[in-house]
């Protein structure tokens, strides 16, 4: 989506099963799910403990790690922080969805060449958090170190400031940084990871 | 987090109404701080008005040549919108150094000036706090404060405002605009946001049942050029130790007009009107750069552990303005 324009508006809304439960509608990975779940649950839950989605983990659950990063509709989230009742209706991608049947997806491929992890909890989200990146640079959208002079719109390079700085919302505490900044410009490098199965989500 | 009801509603009225008919409903947009605080125990709303999908996510030209930014424009798009980052740079700086590229792409305007402050205490059911807890006290005076006010703070709170967004819009003369049961009205962004007196749990001007529709802001002044600056404790992805921004027209060598912010120091952007006096008219260079620092700064009555934040704000100010200044003067 371009910046500043508006989102696709839905039809409709959940339907009120009572005053605490909603039933509602999310396509994940390309499958519909329809469910009936308490207002609490987060989409981070819903993946987890109800579709058992378990590649998104659930870290600090207060958005400030990026474990349980997903795309909806194609651009990265904090999954922990989203209520699955305000998102009825629309496409979650998550780790799970990005690989196209044995073929992974070139970000996935990026991090076990670079070997760009160690214990990797965090992996999923850093892999989810990337393809978003990619498609955030290749539309045009600045992070705080992109250049002034940089032409509004214009696809961003994906230095490794650049991808130090828009990957800063994903934590590594076993600190394998530098392997994930050069599986990003990896993936970067080659072009295939933004036309890749994860960035218009499933 | 206690159970709620949800309801989704489909226009500003709908919305309006709803929050009017229904004790204990707040609005929810993107949710990063509220949800957020639901699962703190901070907040505990009955109802969730959900205003997502209200058609309040566009940004439109002003015929006076400025902007309205509709409150559910998420941080991240509005970052990215041409006009404001060839108009007013530091609005965008701003939006690009909070948060994470996740959260900016969730968070909406109208959440991000309505985000609580991220004092321990306050996040902290268990423990006193006045804004969260009117008359139980503020153990961070004598406690945790090393990220806390060094201005306009009172016995009763010494919490800062977390945007970086909102210290841009001080410094831009942006107006808030508002939507409740009696109608509209506008407040000014340098107004928007209050000082804790004694009523800290009141962080804004808006009132019960209001909703925060949209931002606007006047015509970038022709000449002028802006930046915003933010100092933090890691790179990035952490909230403002301190931060200015700035707004700065030099002609022939002489400031002609600057707007100054500061942001991470007080319970509101603190609009710099003390520099700025100092400021209009002066010769635009590193001394008196500094002179109008000091002239704002006098003013601060840092804690315990924050004093470091005076000179640090006082070197972000000094720093940005010479910044611009030098572009300024060479095109």
């Amino acid at each position: 989506m371009a910046p500043g324009e508006g989102r696709p508006d839905d039809t409709g809304g959940p339907h009120p099963v009572n005053g605490r439960r909603s039933e509602l509608t999310l396509t994940v990975n390309g499958t519909r799910h329809t469910l009936t779940l308490d207002h609490r649950t987060t989409v981070l839950d819903l993946l987890r403990e109800h579709l058992g989605l378990t590649g998104a983990k659930k870290g600090c659950d207060h958005g400030q790690c990026g474990a349980c990063t997903v795309l909806v509709e194609g651009r990265r989230a904090n999954s922990c922080l989203l209520l699955a009742v305000a998102h009825d209706g629309r496409r979650i991608t998550t780790v799970e969805g990005l690989a196209d049947g044995e073929r992974l997806h070139p970000l996935q491929e990026a991090f076990l060449d670079r070997d760009a992890l160690q214990c990797g909890y965090c992996t999923p989200g850093q892999i989810c958090s990337a393809v978003g990146v990619l498609a955030e640079a290749a539309d045009g959208f600045p992070s705080l170190v992109t250049p002034d002079t940089a032409r509004s719109g214009a696809p961003v390079a994906l230095t490794a400031d650049e991808i130090r700085e828009r990957m800063s919302g994903n934590l590594c505490r076993c600190g394998a940084y530098p392997r994930i900044v050069e599986a990003v410009a990896d993936a970067a490098a080659t072009g295939a990871a933004v036309t890749g199965a994860g960035v218009t989500g499933g | 987090m206690r159970p709620f009801g949800y309801l989704r509603v489909a226009s500003v009225d709908e919305a309006v109404r709803a929050a009017a008919g229904q004790p204990g409903a707040q609005f929810l947009a993107g949710g990063t701080n509220l949800v957020d605080l639901m699962k703190l125990g901070v907040e505990a709303p009955r109802t969730l008005i959900d205003i997502g999908r209200l058609p309040l996510d566009r940004v439109e030209e002003l015929p006076d040549g400025g902007l309205r930014i509709g409150a559910l424009v998420r941080n991240a798009d509005l970052a990215a919108v041409p006009a404001v980052r060839d108009r007013y740079p530091v609005l965008s700086q701003a939006l690009l150094a909070g948060a994470s590229g996740q959260l900016r792409n969730t968070a909406t305007t109208g959440g991000n000036l309505l985000q609580r402050t991220r004092c321990g205490y306050f996040q902290d059911v268990s423990k006193p706090c006045n804004k969260r807890e009117p008359g139980t006290g503020c153990p961070a005076r004598e406690g945790a404060h090393r990220d806390l006010a060094v201005l306009g703070h009172s016995a009763h709170c010494v919490a800062t405002q977390p945007s970086d967004m909102a210290v841009a819009l001080a410094a831009l003369d942006a107006t808030v605009c508002l939507h409740g049961p009696e109608g509209e009205r506008t407040v000014p962004a340098t107004e928007f946001h209050r000082l804790p007196g004694d009523s800290p749990e009141r962080d804004t001007e808006i009132r019960l049942g209001e909703l925060l529709t949209a931002v606007e802001l006047p015509p970038a002044r022709p000449g002028a050029r802006s930046r915003y600056r933010k100092a933090r404790d890691r790179a990035s992805f952490a909230f403002a130790l301190a931060s200015v921004a700035a707004v700065l027209t030099v002609r022939d060598g002489t400031v002609e007009h600057a707007a100054l912010a500061f942001g991470g120091l007080a319970h509101r952007p603190w609009r710099a009107r003390a520099a700025e006096a100092v400021l209009r008219g002066a010769p635009a260079t590193e001394e008196h750069f500094a002179r109008a620092a000091d002239a704002e700064l006098a003013a601060a009555a840092p804690l315990r552990d924050n004093g470091f934040k005076v000179p640090l704000a006082r070197a972000l100010a000094v720093g940005v303005l010479t910044d611009l200044a030098g572009r300024a003067a060479h095109g």
